[in-house]
């Protein structure tokens, strides 16, 4: 039974949300979640990789053979991957000194093979269109989240320049006398965040 | 066998397309990327060599040759004359290259100041070389010389604790005077060049 286009889009925003529905993506997730403006430039490299693969793939489906689809799918997926780091290099330097590493990894994202794979290697391609977007834009506002979430308790402030486009600083949210709880920085701190959060999801899905 | 063929000229086409695509894109954004880690890495240091100086040296800049290596040199104005350089030099650290931009007047022939661009030293020791200044102040308005540490000699004082990370320091200012030295004809002549 084929779902409607605005259904492939909304299930990646809440019923898919990638790290905590999937449970996929977690070595970004825990890596660069330390600032809101991190998170967030992470999750919109992902969508564009996540987008283009799912589009392509959709589109070669029927070209590429079963006994090497995966082989095609890396390679279109790492082709993306170092568009986006060579497009970041140029224009959003600062995040990418920032995400270092983690962009290069992306090409190892269980996502994107995921979606390739169940998805996009099944449909066609409006729908993965949809489907990429949708999962996108839900690894993104979960990144962010998290991302916030860490940088408020971790430092106290909120601050962020993303795409040069939104500039946004909030100085001592909690007034001057606020002592960083800096834990939440570090890695333990992100596996802490993460794993409350995937409870509260539990936990209100289950209403 | 038709099989075989198959996927051999689809993992093929695939390779070739991206290669072909990943080409085109590095070739339209290497100018862009090169500048961004200008400005990102050894911007800060420049600005702060230069300060105060009329324009910008970022844009007005020029490479030459010296033997194997290029390198890149930023000319700064000061009172209407571009009379000043910077560049980078690197001596060998504790944890490898630290990179020195070394700012040198023409006219007299001597080092304004100089400003740790990249390096890989203990955090605590040798990284106080960029994060303080008490190592860089030395060599502000000093003529060229080989420099050295006291403990070895010479005249500058070492950071404690990071004997190696001030050596190379004075390492790369000292190879800075030589390479000005045997660049300065051509140096004068770019400039030149420049102020048309």
């Amino acid at each position: 039974m084929a779902k409607s286009l605005t259904q492939e889009f909304v299930k990646g925003l809440w019923a898919e949300i990638p790290p905590f529905r999937l449970v996929l993506g977690l070595c970004p997730t825990l890596g660069v979640s330390t600032k809101m403006e991190y998170g967030i430039g992470m999750g919109l490299a992902t969508t564009f990789v996540l987008i283009c693969s799912n589009i392509l793939i959709a589109m070669l489906r029927n070209i590429i053979p079963s006994k090497v689809r995966i082989a095609s799918f890396i390679i279109i997926i790492a082709t993306f991957v170092t568009v986006v780091e060579l497009l970041m290099q140029a224009y959003t330097y600062e995040i990418f000194l920032q995400l270092g590493i983690f962009i290069p990894l992306i090409v190892v994202n269980c996502i994107l093979l995921g979606r390739a794979e169940a998805f996009a290697s099944k449909n066609g391609v409006l729908p993965s269109l949809a489907d990429g977007a949708g999962i996108g834009i839900g690894y993104t506002l979960a990144l962010a989240l998290i991302g916030a979430i860490r940088e408020i308790i971790g430092t106290g402030s909120l601050s962020g320049n993303i795409l040069n486009l939104i500039k946004y600083n909030v100085p001592h949210l909690f007034g001057n006398s606020y002592e960083p709880f800096t834990f939440m920085t570090q890695a333990p701190g992100a596996f802490v965040c993460l794993g409350l959060m995937l409870c509260m999801m539990n936990l209100v899905g289950k209403k | 066998m038709r099989e075989l063929l198959n996927m051999v000229i689809v993992l093929t086409v695939l390779s070739a397309a991206s290669g072909g695509l990943l080409a085109a894109i590095r070739n339209n954004t290497m100018e862009k990327i090169e500048y961004q880690k200008l400005k990102f890495l050894k911007a800060p240091a420049v600005k702060q060599i230069l300060s105060g100086a009329s324009n910008d040296p970022i844009t007005d800049k020029f490479k030459l040759k010296d033997g194997g290596n290029e390198i890149s040199f930023f000319v700064g104005e000061f009172n209407g004359k571009k009379n000043t350089v910077c560049f980078e030099t690197f001596g060998k650290g504790y944890g490898g290259d630290v990179g020195l931009m070394v700012g040198i007047n023409l006219d007299e022939n001597k080092i304004i100041s100089v400003g740790v661009t990249t390096h890989s030293e203990t955090p605590g020791l040798g990284a106080r070389a960029k994060e303080t200044p008490d190592l860089v102040k030395q060599f502000k308005d000093i003529p060229l010389a080989p420099f050295k540490v006291k403990a070895d000699g010479g005249q500058i004082d070492a950071l404690a604790g990071a004997t190696i990370t001030s050596r190379a320091v004075c390492a790369a200012a000292s190879d800075a005077g030589t390479i000005y030295q045997r660049l300065k004809p051509e140096i004068e002549k770019e400039i030149s060049g420049l102020s048309k």
